[in-house]
């Protein structure tokens, strides 16, 4: 029988939750035995090659390409996991959702100490090479359906690797307290 | 025909970014482009936060070197609670912090160097890509895919015993630490089975520097000519000019090697720095002031520090400095692909590093935390593992946070990322009927070799699909080919 086939990928999140994957330490060498792996940033899997079992999320959506991505994502895997605080509530990014994007960019680019004088002219990055930014970071499952949901920030390893197990052999996931962590 | 190849996302670095190269009628290369797409706002959004949030909020810009932020922004408020500018901690709370940075770049270069580099080494800038990545070498390499899986865990337990969590710890606050190191976790670290002990990860740091020097012998043409550039340098160094990732003053060289920035304090570093915004990429520009937008640019990240200072305070990582330094005759050294030589140099310093930090009694008992005269405004600086890190903060009388300005490693490598994907871009493609996928990932090698933490840059993370559009002059898709 063929392995069941995982695709990873980070939306507006840090990487820290696909670092904390990295976490499984040794285990990795169990995992590559257990699953194979399609598109992911880890790997030069840009676009699905084949209908994936698992599509690990991290991080929520804050402009267009992260929701085509997730969209693609709902499309080529058959179960999603919002892995994190940002896949599942926005996390820290949308500590912006109460403050106009204008003001964000403004910040940024116009008002901050570096750029009054190295950006006389007030320019804002706005190009047709860039992602249309939303007016809000949104979580995932408010974009589309979500299966599971593994929190932490980032989730711990253990928790990450209990699940994966999990949804692979389709034995119990064991949740313990140490590994159940909300920060 | 003119074309248009877009690489999207770059896969293999941390974070959101794509590539965008024109090519005209005739073939040549008429403009390339390395666009970061996110863009999140923490300089706003942070404002009216209590100030010491800041080392545990601003450092969920990147969970690559999450330790980088908490610590640069916890030395900016160290300045702001009175606790000197960088060097007026308690021994005990310097200390930890110490051991929990050279922890975080152990993990980070190798991290960068095993799990993202070494399948484009071992398995070749044109390597069937379905192979090509850390998989690829567990399978077919297991000895030394399980050598870099556990060097990262080892800089993870350090991270985890200093600052309590591997990603997105506590440790650090304004004024010092908040934990000791125990005597169970110390006993580990330096006498645990092997491989989990600090003397194996010495020697297997010298077996990577090995293993380079080894490539760069039989591959010394790619690794010389590759995105080879001369361009200025900046680092923080220690005030003897020894190398410190922690803490020292800015540094900057031209690309003879003059020094253009005498070791001046960060605290002034808006009179030395400025940055440009272009309207193409979320990532600015930042530049010397004093030297203008257009030649005013300069590297940062493990291959600026090897130029910028005198010597490395650890000896084994110092007899491999002098070789790197003699490869040059002493002059700066240019060569992109030399930054994973001068990576792995500072790999075996950290290692070198964290044993002599953990012998040290200070980190097991003494003071966490220092305070002083509350001032209004700090600025922070770290050598992170891709480079120097900036973080600056201004609060009110509420303590809540006004300001914040963060200039972090890969934007100070934004403008020597664009010319190394120009040159390969103009190497690999020019004139070329069909553009290879090998041609495409020479354009990511090369962005690779900066180890851009885009996460960090955007303030996100990322990776890029490969796509290749072929446009004719009114920007009619002709032809599209993905990857």
């Amino acid at each position: 029988m063929s392995k069941p086939i995982v695709a990873t990928t980070s939306l507006a999140g840090c990487f820290g939750c696909h670092m904390s994957l990295l976490d499984i330490d040794e285990r990795i060498l169990e995992l590559i035995e257990l699953v194979d792996f399609n598109k992911s940033p880890i790997n030069d899997i840009k676009e699905f090659t084949e209908m994936c079992d698992i599509g690990l999320i991290e991080g929520g959506c804050c402009n267009s390409e992260n929701i085509h991505v997730l969209k693609d994502f709902r499309k080529n895997c058959k179960i999603l996991v919002s892995v994190g605080e940002c896949a599942i509530m926005g996390g820290l990014p949308a500590m912006r959702n109460n403050i106009p994007i204008k003001e964000c960019l403004d910040e940024a680019y116009l008002n901050g100490p570096g750029t009054k004088e190295g950006n006389p002219e007030g320019i804002l990055p706005n190009n047709e090479e860039l992602p249309i930014i939303l007016d809000k970071v949104y979580p995932c499952h408010e974009v589309v359906k979500i299966d599971y949901y593994l929190p932490g920030c980032p989730p711990r390893a253990d928790l990450i690797w209990n699940a994966l197990v999990a949804l692979v052999t389709g034995d119990e996931l064991k949740l313990p307290y140490e590994v159940v962590k909300f920060d | 025909m003119k074309q248009k190849i877009t690489i999207e996302p770059v896969t293999r670095v941390e974070g959101h970014g794509k590539v965008t190269i024109h090519i005209d009628e005739e073939g040549n290369i008429a403009q390339s482009r390395l666009h970061i797409v996110e863009f999140r706002g923490f300089e706003r959004f942070v404002q009216g936060r209590p100030y010491w949030e800041a080392p545990v909020l601003v450092q969920r810009l990147c969970g690559i070197c999450p330790v980088s932020h908490h610590l640069a922004a916890a030395k900016a408020l160290d300045v702001i609670v009175g606790a000197g500018t960088g060097d007026g901690l308690t021994p005990t709370g310097e200390k930890m912090r110490r051991l929990m940075h050279y922890g975080q770049i152990f993990q980070s270069h190798a991290l960068h160097f095993f799990h993202l580099v070494s399948p484009d080494l071992l398995f070749g800038v044109d390597g069937d890509p379905a192979i090509r990545n850390i998989i690829g070498v567990a399978k077919k390499f297991p000895d030394l895919a399980v050598q870099g899986v556990m060097m990262r865990k080892f800089g993870q337990e350090i991270i985890k015993a200093t600052a309590g969590k591997k990603i997105h710890g506590t440790g650090a606050i304004p004024g010092g630490i908040n934990k000791h190191l125990t005597q169970a976790e110390k006993d580990s670290f330096l006498n645990g089975p092997d491989p989990l002990n600090v003397d194996k990860m010495i020697s297997w740091s010298i077996d990577a520097v090995n293993f380079l020097k080894k490539y760069h012998k039989d591959n010394t043409e790619f690794i010389d000519g590759f995105a080879n550039f001369p361009s200025s340098h900046l680092s923080l160094v220690r005030k003897d000019g020894a190398l410190d990732l922690y803490h020292g003053v800015l540094r900057a060289i031209d690309k003879d090697g003059k020094k253009i920035l005498h070791d001046v304090d960060y605290q002034d570093y808006l009179s030395y720095i400025n940055e440009e915004v272009r309207d193409w990429s979320y990532m600015k520009f930042p530049f010397l002031t004093e030297y203008g937008k257009k030649d005013g640019w300069y590297r940062v990240g493990p291959l600026a520090r090897m130029n910028t200072i005198d010597f490395i305070p650890t000896p084994l990582a110092q007899k491999e400095f002098e070789e790197f330094r003699a490869y040059t005759h002493g002059k700066p050294n240019g060569m992109s692909m030399h930054m994973h030589w001068a990576r792995l140099i500072e790999l075996l310093h950290s290692a070198e590093m964290m044993k002599e930090l953990l012998n040290d009694p200070d980190l097991m008992s003494g003071e966490l935390v220092i305070k002083g005269e509350k001032k209004s405004e700090g600025v922070g600086l770290i050598e992170a593992p891709r480079g120097t890190l900036f973080h600056h903060y201004g609060i009110n009388d509420n303590d809540q946070l006004t300001m914040a300005n963060l200039i972090v490693s890969t934007t100070n490598n934004n403008e020597p990322m664009n010319i190394a994907v120009n040159m390969v871009a103009k190497q690999y493609m020019t004139g070329q009927k069909k553009i290879t996928e090998g041609m495409m990932n020479a354009v990511e090698v090369a962005i690779r070799a900066y180890d851009p933490c885009l996460s960090c840059a955007t303030h996100a993370i990322g990776q890029m699909p490969l796509e290749v559009v072929i446009v004719d002059s009114r920007n009619n898709i002709l032809d599209r080919k993905r990857r």
